[in-house]
């Protein structure tokens, strides 16, 4: 176990004698499901939860060579930008004393950050991923929906979320995306990525000379001074390094993260409806009929932002509603894609800041779950749009607090983004 | 702006929907955390209506056999079986 709450689970999974990733420790989100281990999703729903079989991407880690080192510690299934929701306990940010990792992969962020692991797998549904890479100081790549395999992950909102990398270096995690990349029979909205030449690690050459980068002024605006200070500096480094870069309009993003909560809450009221207690999970007991066992096991399976989030999709759902909230939410998700695209017409990539603010103290989110929603701004409209993205580190504040840097590319730009970003780490 | 997004009763009727039983200071206070974020959700009406392009294909397969899940395995999670089933609560 880590001093910092990194794992759930310490088990160690051996993978195959050789292979790319031989040697190499990679840490699993505790969502990601491992045949005989434990996969708890951070909730006292699924303590004892073990599955009887692998998610794709585990099976492919153990393939190419990977040891798995343990079950990494989370926002209960998901639900939160500091993973401070888990059953488990909060995980503390290691390289920041007193704040958050960010979430919702907080311990997959951690136990890079801190050396315990040499790489690790995460899930980003509205920054999961992104967000802890940027406050833990490390590198984390949300891959293009449908590039990576959800077989085997348990599911929070379908439509938005991926598996990818967590590194500590751009060329890592794009050595990690090469083995669990591809086509599976068993998750029937992956595709196979157009042909291009070379690896995603062999992109990482860091030759930013001629790229072209959007800069959208909407993600800039309202995020923290500080951020935005170390922002310009790492987009000053990439500009001397032969990149260039121009403002862009995307409108549609003041709208994003309204419209991603709305679905996410949406898909996630359907999806955990599936945790009743019986098949699986806390035990609702069998005093009283079905809806009552039903409604007993989730009241003492799920943690208080699980129980807001599926509360706010029945609503949004529910009779009357449904055309206010989630058909609107469905409009602004096509806006976001077309904004997106046509920015991208113009240019190479995409930066903002990860996250408008650095990372929060530990403890103050908790009590306010609008401020924490809206800390997602700049990462959730890329989940709308489909699109890859990474965070990169870009710099420190002046209290020393970790700044990243993301980089959005048009759908399957994996190595765009990949190239860009090894030009910072 | 619109009038209070939600009061205790519909919170009440949600979470009845949502099969959550909820404690009633959870009730209290989800009542106004939602009316906080239902708030925050009225900007989508500034949304204007957007084509949305379908993309999409099905993806189809040959349906056929094939190994899966032994009725043991399948059963390991559940809190009672009987007879080589799921058991769960009384329909009524």
């Amino acid at each position: 176990m880590t001093e910092y709450n990194g794992y759930v689970t310490d088990e160690t999974i051996e993978g195959a004698d050789d292979g790319p990733l031989a040697g190499k420790t990679v840490a699993v989100k505790d969502n990601i499901s491992t045949e005989g281990v434990r996969t708890t999703c951070g909730s006292a729903m699924l303590e004892d939860y073990v599955p009887p079989y692998d998610a794709t991407v585990v099976e492919r880690l153990k393939d190419a060579g990977a040891t798995i080192p343990g079950k990494t510690n989370m926002d209960e299934f998901g639900m939160g930008t500091t993973t401070e929701t888990s059953a488990f306990g909060p995980v503390e940010n290691p390289v920041a004393e007193g704040r958050v990792p960010g979430g919702s992969s907080g311990g997959s962020a951690a136990v890079v950050a801190a050396g315990d692991a040499d790489l690790a797998l995460g899930s980003d549904t509205g920054g999961s991923i992104r967000c802890p890479a940027a406050f833990c100081g490390v590198v984390g790549i949300k891959p293009t929906y449908g590039l990576v395999s959800r077989y085997g992950l348990v599911a929070y909102a379908n439509s938005l979320e991926q598996i990818g990398p967590i590194a500590p270096t751009v060329e890592d995690a794009a050595a990690l995306l090469d083995v669990i990349a591809g086509p599976d029979e068993h998750d029937a909205t992956t595709q196979e990525a157009p042909e291009a030449d070379g690896s995603y690690a062999a992109a990482a050459d860091g030759d930013v000379d001629g790229l072209s980068i959007g800069v959208p002024t909407e993600l800039l605006d309202g995020a923290d001074d500080e951020v935005v200070e170390t922002f310009w500096d790492a987009m000053d480094d990439l500009e001397a390094q032969g990149a260039s870069y121009h403002e862009v309009e995307l409108p549609s993003v003041e709208h994003a993260v309204e419209a991603y909560y709305v679905i996410a809450m949406s898909e996630a009221s359907s999806n955990l409806a599936r945790f009743d207690g019986v098949r699986y999970g806390q035990s609702g007991g069998y005093d009283g009929n079905w809806n009552e066992s039903f409604a007993n096991a989730r009241e003492e399976g799920f943690g208080e932002e699980v129980k807001r989030r599926i509360l706010l999709g029945t609503y949004a759902l529910s009779a009357g509603y449904h055309d206010k909230y989630y058909k609107k939410a469905q409009d602004a998700r096509a806006w976001v894609k077309q904004d997106f695209d046509e920015a991208l017409e113009d240019a190479d990539v995409l930066a903002s800041p990860t996250m408008p603010v650095p990372p929060m103290k530990r403890g103050e989110s908790l009590d306010d779950p609008l401020t924490m929603y809206l800390a997602d701004a700049n990462t959730t409209p890329v989940n709308l749009a489909n699109l890859p993205a990474i965070s990169v580190p870009a710099g420190e504040t002046d209290d020393s607090l970790p700044v990243g840097l993301q980089l959005v590319g048009p759908a399957f730009g994996e190595r765009e983004i990949i190239r860009a970003g090894s030009a910072l780490a | 702006m619109s009038d209070p997004a939600v009061d205790p009763k519909e919170v009440r009727h949600v979470a009845d929907l949502a099969r959550v039983d909820l404690a009633d200071d959870e009730i209290e206070r989800f009542t106004e955390q939602l009316g906080d974020i239902l708030d925050a959700f009225e900007a989508l009406d500034d949304v204007p209506e957007t084509e949305r392009e379908a993309e999409l294909s099905n993806v189809m397969r040959p349906d056929e056999t094939r190994e899966s899940l032994s009725q043991e395995e399948a059963l390991r999670n559940a809190s009672d079986t009987e007879e080589g089933q799921f058991k769960g609560p009384k329909v009524s």
